[in-house]
């Protein structure tokens, strides 16, 4: 017992000493990451971390922001709102950061939002689609904002996408239940798609962690003829369905969200021979000529030794436009805010971006057409 | 029907690998009466070194199968030497807790060492189809099906009809009466760990050919449903396992297919409650009153 | 109740309410941080969940693998009752709603299953614990996969000082009442307290319960702490994390898991930038108590006054020996 009493004043003495440290003198600039780095979730976490630390290094070795040096101070949340509050918490009154990036999914973000709000410093979510993540309740949070268009805008695109350009009279839907993601594009796609005069014979929900889609591809089968088969998902449950999909026979056009964007699409679908008629909506093509684009192509790849997928490209956008908003405003938190809500045409590799009321980014989308699992081509969806 | 025959080819191909998990189970649970909750984890091991196997030793499929059954039945022999053995004379509420820390512990190995990247299994095997009768036959579920049922056939041959066998279901029987007549207990409880975890790599590397991705967390669901199998034929009894794993396979996809998928994983939790209320040995098993 | 103010309470009560104060004042002046404070609400909630499920595991001996179910179920009732009703009514509205529906699915889930024994309890909890989830993921109410967001932030202090006491002091009763001998019997040996006359389906179903609305109180806690409530938080992970507290400080005693609580989450916080190794180090420790030290960190031995006072009972009481299991 008396050990264990010891043991009590040892940790209580540690945290009395860790609380005595106050800020440190600023020759850096601090800046507060918040993501999903363990888990099942860190998928779409760790590439995001990947694309800061880019971006953080070819600032600084540019010479930093404004003279200053830029250092990430980089917490997990394991996609656990709970920690998501604690990291955001410690970052915005321990660390003093001016800004936190993060988190890649909105569940976090959405348990962000209220502390970013209340000790005054901005989160911003490179990939946090759900709509409610920049609101606080009915009105904006005006300390969130994200770099990517919501889930609303992407369905639209591609059932007009649908109806308009492939022609399509018929479609099924296929999605996630466990994701609102999934549910929001499923729903949002199934009512335009009608509303353009289509008509939807089915949708077959399934959860994350199925990877057995035999029963529902089979079912979709017995509805009928129908033109296109609309996946609302990531490329981990994506891919196995076109897969499965093409194996029974299913040879329609399928069409999906930014999700579908993975290196990974083509091995999950057991190969890129099964990769024919996909489309998907997306941030930037790896097709674009644009150099800015291609620069971010090679430096991503020589960093991590892997191309970039829609996520690190996001987040590359978004370190940047953070670091043009703090070269503006200078390092306090409240100023560097008003800076990155009044960015304007930012030119970033996932478009040209400004922000509209809700702190939602106003961009175009891209849709390429996948053949053989290469992307052919690429058309450009103007809001 | 012909829809329904389609699922039925479906429920019984992910059946057949339920019942190679579910098999592991039913062993180990039938010698030293331990659910092995990190069985499914070990499932994940396998599918991990098959992959490895194929894709960094390059090795030709069905020595990809030989390496991944003996590293992770070595595995499996490892975990029971180190962290089961010492238990073996404590509650088994302890054991099980140590099992669910097992489980935790390759779960976040894996992650730590592998990513959590979700890796494609290369398809190394065609995908070819055949038509009969107006049914779509994939390659893969005829092999994954064969696979299977000459496993489990082994397997019956090794029980029922070895030296092992014998030692194996003494043990299973009355451990300190097997002691007497000679059997090496610890040594028998080792072979089942180890036959058990080979099964289980044959199953991982079956479900990285078939649904391509390998990932830390594949085995969580794979293993309870596993469990869910092992329980509905009635644990400890290895033909239990194989009925219990195509019926849940079964079960699941009649759900998806003609029900509602969401509560697809619902359904079989349900029966496995239902089963341990109404018959908790199980299909096959008979009811044993407890001795004081 | 004539003990009700015994010296032994008096000086309990002093203890809580030097504490209390104490860290009153540090948050007012700051010592304890914001971020120090969010730990301290995580340690308070979490106590609630360690404490509520040692009565189950420890104090009654039933394996129960589903609890962050039925904090789920508090979570939930709390988010939904305040989405109308912002304020602390709504909350403690929210609170009564969540004990009321985990009494009620409790009672319905613990008089078959508690007939099992064991491993196959442990797995018929989890499986319940699975269909709440899979429950809540699926219906309107509670939003799916999303959850709820934007919940009201009503959490302080003097609340969860409150909730945190009532919760322990609760269990504290229960485990010296004659029902929680009964269930500290049933423990020992089911087969001879059945023999005694005791009726331990009974007495199962009676601790399962309270376990269940003391843990529907923490997701409640949960929910108003933490903006955000979804299905996942509420899975086998969060379930095995509290196990790793009750088991930590040891099957039986309700100062073990709080003391075991308040350790972990001073770990959790140093070891913040080092995720994986958490994760690991916990797993590890899963094992190696289980396998040295089986009963936990202070066995089924409370850590109280009389240890530290150096009471003595009364002659023709002597202190119970304690049995390794």
């Amino acid at each position: 017992m008396k050990r264990l009493v010891t043991l009590l004043a040892v940790l209580m003495m540690v945290l009395g000493a860790l609380t005595g440290c106050g800020p440190k003198a600023a020759e850096t600039i601090k800046i507060g990451v918040n993501l999903e780095l363990t888990g099942e979730v860190s998928v779409y976490g760790v590439p995001e971390r990947l694309a800061f630390q880019l971006a953080v290094k070819e600032i600084n070795a540019k010479g930093g922001i404004n003279g200053k040096q830029v250092e990430l101070v980089i917490y997990d949340n394991a996609y656990d709102t709970a920690k998501a509050v604690e990291n955001a918490t410690k970052l915005a009154t321990v660390d003093k950061v001016v800004a936190m990036l993060g988190s890649a999914t909105s569940a976090p973000t959405l348990a962000i939002g209220p502390v970013a709000k209340q000790y005054e410093v901005l989160a911003f979510t490179p990939s946090g689609s759900n709509e409610k993540v920049t609101m606080d309740g009915t009105a904006v949070n005006p300390w969130v904002f994200r770099a990517c268009f919501i889930d609303p805008f992407q369905g639209v695109v591609l059932a007009n996408f649908a109806s308009n350009d492939l022609q399509a009279k018929k479609a099924v839907v296929m999605g996630s239940s466990s994701s609102d993601y999934a549910k929001d594009l499923a729903k949002i796609f199934g009512d335009k798609f009608a509303a353009n005069g289509g008509q939807v014979l089915g949708v077959e929900y399934y959860t994350d962690t199925d990877t057995d889609f035999s029963a529902q591809l089979t079912k979709i089968k017995g509805l009928g003829e129908f033109d296109v088969l609309f996946v609302a998902d990531y490329a981990a449950r994506a891919g196995l369905i076109i897969g499965q999909a093409r194996a029974m026979g299913i040879d329609v056009a399928i069409i999906g969200p930014d999700g579908f964007e993975s290196p990974d699409l083509n091995s999950l679908a057991g190969g890129a021979a099964n990769v024919n008629n996909v489309y998907f909506s997306t941030h930037f093509s790896t097709l674009s000529t644009d150099a800015k684009v291609q620069n971010f192509i090679t430096a991503y790849k020589a960093e991590t030794g892997e191309n970039p997928s829609a996520l690190s490209a996001l987040a590359y956008d978004a370190a940047y436009m953070l670091f043009a908003a703090i070269e503006s405003a200078g390092t306090d938190p409240v100023k560097v805010r008003d800076a990155l809500k009044a960015t304007k045409n930012f030119a970033g590799v996932t478009g040209t971006i400004s922000f509209d009321n809700f702190n939602n980014p106003v961009k175009s989308a891209v849709i390429v057409k996948l053949e053989n699992g290469v992307q052919v081509q690429a058309t450009i969806v103007n809001p | 029907m012909q829809q329904f025959l389609q699922q039925t080819i479906n429920g019984l191909s992910i059946g057949g690998v339920y019942a190679l998990i579910a098999l592991g189970y039913t062993m180990v649970y039938g010698i030293i009466k331990l659910i092995n909750f990190a069985h499914g984890e070990i499932f994940m091991f396998g599918a991990y070194i098959g992959m490895i196997a194929v894709v960094n030793l390059n090795l030709p499929i069905y020595l990809a199968f030989v390496f991944a059954m003996a590293v992770t039945a070595l595995f499996g022999v490892i975990i029971e030497r180190v962290a089961y053995k010492p238990l073996r004379k404590s509650t088994r509420t302890a054991a099980l807790i140590t099992a669910i820390g097992v489980s935790f512990l390759i779960q976040n190995g894996v992650l730590m060492v592998m990513g959590a990247n979700i890796y494609a299994f290369p398809q190394v095997i065609p995908n070819q189809f055949f038509t009969v009768m107006g049914l779509r036959l994939n390659m893969l579920q005829i092999v994954i099906f064969a696979t299977s049922i000459a496993l489990m056939i082994i397997l019956q041959y090794i029980v029922s009809k070895t030296k092992l066998g014998r030692a194996m279901r003494s043990v299973a029987v009355d451990k300190d009466a097997a002691t007497l007549m000679g059997v090496n207990v610890d040594n028998v409880i080792t072979i089942t760990f180890a036959i058990g975890s080979a099964l289980a790599a044959a199953a991982g590397i079956m479900v990285g050919l078939y649904y391509i991705k390998v990932f830390p967390f594949m085995g969580f669901t794979p293993g309870l449903k596993a469990f869910v199998a092992a329980v509905f034929g009635g644990i400890g009894i290895i033909p239990g396992a194989m009925i219990g794993g195509f019926a849940i396979g079964l079960i699941e996809t009649y759900v998806a297919g003609y029900g509602s998928t969401l509560y697809k994983d619902a359904v079989v939790f349900a029966i496995l409650i239902l089963i341990l209320l109404v018959k908790p040995s199980g299909l096959l098993g008979k009811n044993v009153k407890e001795k004081v | 109740m004539k003990n009700l103010f015994s010296k032994k309470n008096l000086i309990w009560l002093g203890v809580l309410l030097v504490f209390f104060f104490a860290v009153q004042v540090m948050i007012d002046t700051r010592i304890i941080t914001p971020y120090y404070r969010q730990v301290l609400y995580w340690v308070g909630i979490f106590v609630i969940l360690g404490v509520s499920l040692n009565i189950i595991i420890g104090i009654t001996g039933q394996l129960s693998l589903g609890h962050a179910g039925f904090m789920s179920i508090g979570a939930y009732s709390a988010a939904i009752v305040m989405r109308d009703m912002p304020d602390m009514t709504g909350l403690l509205l929210g609170m009564l709603v969540g004990i009321a529906i985990s009494i009620l699915i409790s009672l319905i889930v613990a008089i078959p299953t508690l007939r099992l024994k064991g491993d196959y309890l442990a797995i018929a909890t989890l499986g319940v614990g699975e269909i709440i989830r899979i429950v809540i993921l699926n219906l309107e109410i509670t939003n799916g996969a999303s959850g709820i967001s934007n919940i009201k932030n009503l959490i302080s202090w003097p609340l969860l000082f409150v909730f945190v006491v009532a919760a322990v002091v609760l269990s504290a009763n229960f485990k010296n009442s004659a029902i929680g001998r009964a269930c500290i019997s049933i423990k020992e040996d089911e087969i001879a307290s059945e023999a005694m006359g005791i009726h331990t389906t009974k007495y199962k179903v009676i601790a399962f319960i309270f376990g269940a609305v003391l843990a529907s109180l923490a997701g409640s806690l949960y929910a108003t702490t933490y903006y955000v409530v979804k299905p996942e938080t509420f899975g086998i992970a969060t379930s095995i994390n509290i196990l790793i507290i009750v088991v930590f400080g040891g099957m039986g005693s309700l100062t073990g898991s709080v003391i075991a609580t308040g350790f972990i989450g001073v770990v959790n916080m140093l070891l913040q930038s080092y995720a994986e190794v958490r994760l690991i180090a916990y797993a590890l420790i899963l094992i190696i108590v289980m396998i040295f030290r089986p009963q936990g960190l202070l066995g089924s031995k409370e850590f109280g006054l009389d240890r530290i006072l150096g009471y003595k009972p009364p002659l023709g009481k002597k202190p119970r020996k304690e049995k390794s299991a």
